[in-house]
């Protein structure tokens, strides 16, 4: 379970998050809406832990743990996840490395014993198949040339190997394919199930046809102004954000 | 009254009039001539000092003030040597040949100790060398004892073939001065592998005079690895005739200070030159790399990408000089040079110079200095990769991004090796 009580953080003296209440059960999925600008992509940052974004009040915990105190690898550790809404390539590491120096960093992390060479490729590839990924993409750098669909399954693929009890996928839907979205959404929701929680941040309802949540909150300027459930989003790609704005 | 040893290049010059009847082909005219020669150029100019411009930002202070004497007589017997990379090896210790330690039987052209075979070296040495021009070849030339003397004849592949020097710590500063020859026939081909290894005060400063004839290939890799008290200083002149082609990779990662110099002259239609390298510094330590190259000729082409890793307070050094005379049209030069600084007060000088005469050419370089990227690194945390090793993931990949030009399987292998021996050095003092 995740759950944060107003949660504001600045960045460059400029406060971006002014207050956040949200509880996200465990086994549950929740989706994030809000216009461009709104805070979602920081909020995402703010609870990976990335250095320059400074929390001015507020706590954040994760199955009851505070994790705002630790380092990002503790976090993952934890068990949280973030896919990236801009994946970072890394040129020279590649992705099979990077995978599995992941995995077995998580692992260890986690008390569980690490995977030799042979054990990780058969788990990647078995992975990769139910994502559709062509076995190459182990050999290439991390991101580097893949396209934006491409990068978005290998945060998926991260996902479905470092197996965390609570993910934020920042976007994730965002230049993906109508087979691609289909793809990954059955990604996420294989991996539905009591121990799992996700946060879906997306602009569009499309994806929340595929992946069901149970509640869908609205975000803006830097607070949740509205939660609901599913019927939520679909009103609010009938209707956008002036409605909510006029309303709260 | 008693008198201090001389230091410095006062110091080197007693040593060579008290030596010069005895150092190698002493007897010989010719060589005698080269020797006073280069010895009138070192008294006249001594050690460069900053004020030199292409030793703006390399200070051998150090090196000039100590007193180093010469090795010892030929140590005997078992000597730790390195893992061999080739079954081909010439080895030198304290810059002697040592035939007994050498392993060049069965070769298919003339690798032999220099000292021993000097009239067969006479039209070669100091061909090329330039000892008016840089006070360390003049030094060379002056005090050289020994080195490795490679002759491939017109066709022939030379394979691979590893050039080893090690330097032993006799418990005082000592200095010695190779003289490497390297010939290639026309379309001859050779891999040279070059491992520098050594500890204790020492000055390891090597001349080597390669000539590349018409379409042959020489992949020369250096790995300078000596210990973080050794001076090492190595000059390097090149000259490749029409489709020949030179490839250096260097790795200088241990040496207290590395002063990697390349003089490569492009004298025939489509020559190449390839010049890369990685230089690493850690505390204390510096590196430079100074690179020349001279395009004579029309259709060459000319490759530099080398790569800087500094961490604590370390310096690094990139001097890279491209001059295309006006007969030399077509040519195309690139040049790169990227550093990382691994912390506040490591610094790097970076001075690219072009010189061009020639008005169809294509020239391009650029440098890049900056940190570790901070959103790769939160990237690799997110994913439960510890700070530390996060950062040698990166450190890893940039470095390896250089050797991946290198086609010739042992070599790279040898290369990534010494890439990651630094490195892993390095995690384990930090
Ligand atoms: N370094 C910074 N300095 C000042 N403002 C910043 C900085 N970084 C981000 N911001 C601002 O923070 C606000 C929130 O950005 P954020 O990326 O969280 O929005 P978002 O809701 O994810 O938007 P989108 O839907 O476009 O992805 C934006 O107004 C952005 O300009
Ligand atoms: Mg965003």
């Amino acid at each position: 379970m995740l759950r944060i009580e107003g949660l504001t953080a600045e960045i460059d003296g400029k406060e971006i998050l002014k207050g956040i209440d949200l509880e996200v059960p465990t086994g549950e999925v929740h989706a994030i809406m809000g216009p461009n600008g709104s805070g979602k992509s920081t909020l995402s940052y703010v609870l990976s832990g990335r250095e320059g974004y400074e929390v001015t009040a507020g706590t954040a915990t994760l199955n009851g743990v505070d994790i705002l105190a630790m380092e990002p690898e503790e976090r993952a550790a934890a068990g949280l996840f973030l896919a990236f809404q801009y994946p970072v390539e890394l040129p020279g590491v590649g992705n099979a490395t990077f995978l599995r120096t992941a995995l077995n960093a998580v692992r260890k992390g986690r008390g569980e014993s690490e995977l030799d060479a042979m054990q990780f490729l058969k788990l990647a590839r078995q992975r990769m198949t139910a994502l559709s990924m062509p076995e190459d993409m182990l050999k290439r750098g991390v991101n580097v040339g893949f396209s934006g669909g491409e990068k978005k399954r290998n945060e998926i693929l991260q996902m479905a190997l470092l197996q965390p009890s609570m993910a934020i996928l920042d976007e994730t839907d965002s230049g993906l394919d109508i087979d691609a979205l289909k793809i990954v959404s059955d990604g996420v929701n294989a991996m539905r199930g009591p121990n799992f929680s996700a946060l879906v941040i997306t602009h569009y309802q499309r994806l929340l046809d595929y992946i069901v949540p149970d509640r869908v909150h609205v975000l803006m300027a830097g607070r949740i102004v509205k939660s609901g459930g599913p019927e939520l989003a679909k009103e609010l790609e009938a209707q956008g954000y002036a409605s909510v704005q006029a309303a709260a | 009254m008693t008198t201090a040893a001389p230091t410095g290049a006062a110091g080197f010059l007693a040593r060579y009039e008290g030596l010069k009847d005895h150092l190698p082909g002493a007897r010989k005219p010719w060589l005698n001539t080269l020797r006073a020669d280069a010895a009138v150029h070192f008294a006249a100019r001594g050690f460069p000092t900053r004020r030199v411009e292409q030793w703006k930002y390399t200070d051998l202070g150090v090196v000039a003030q100590a007193h180093f004497a010469e090795p010892l007589t030929m140590v005997e017997g078992a000597l730790a040597l390195p893992v061999p990379n080739a079954p081909h090896r010439a080895v030198f210790v304290d810059g002697r040949f040592r035939e007994d330690l050498s392993t060049l039987d069965g070769l298919a052209y003339r690798a032999l100790g220099l000292a021993q075979n000097l009239n067969e070296a006479e039209p070669y040495l100091g061909a090329l060398a330039k000892p008016e021009r840089e006070p360390l070849a003049a030094l060379n030339t002056m005090l050289f004892e020994d080195g490795l003397f490679i002759d491939i004849p017109e066709g022939v592949d030379g394979g691979l073939l590893e050039l080893v020097s090690i330097a032993l710590d006799p418990g005082r500063p000592f200095a010695f001065h190779p003289r490497h020859l390297v010939r290639l026939g026309a379309g001859a081909t050779l891999t040279l592998i070059e491992t520098a290894t050594g500890r204790g005060q020492c000055l390891h400063n090597p001349v080597f005079e390669i000539e590349v004839a018409e379409g042959a290939t020489l992949t020369h890799g250096r790995l300078l690895q000596e210990e973080a008290t050794v001076f090492h200083l190595s000059t390097i002149y090149a000259t490749i005739a029409a489709a020949g082609t030179y490839d250096n990779f260097t790795v200088a990662a241990g040496p207290r200070l590395t002063r990697n110099e390349i003089h490569a002259a492009l004298t025939g239609p489509k020559a190449a030159c390839h010049m890369n390298g990685a230089q690493m510094a850690a505390d204390g330590q510096h590196v430079d790399t100074t690179t020349s190259l001279d395009h004579a000729a029309p259709d060459c082409a000319s490759r530099q990408t080398y790569k800087t890793v500094l961490t604590g307070r370390s310096r690094g050094v990139f001097q890279g000089k491209i001059l295309v005379r006006r007969e030399a049209q077509k040519t195309d030069g690139y040049q790169m040079n990227q550093a990382l600084l691994l912390s506040e007060e490591a610094e790097i000088d970076s001075k690219p110079q072009l010189e061009i005469y020639a008005d169809d050419v294509k020239c391009s370089h650029g440098a890049t200095v900056g940190a570790l990227d901070a959103d790769s690194l939160f990237y690799l945390r997110t994913r439960g990769i510890p700070e530390s090793q996060a950062k040698a993931m990166l450190v890893e990949a940039f470095l390896h991004e250089a050797v991946e030009t290198v086609t010739d399987e042992t070599l790279r292998g040898a290369l990534t090796r010494a890439l990651d021996a630094w490195w892993s050095r390095q995690a384990a003092v930090a």
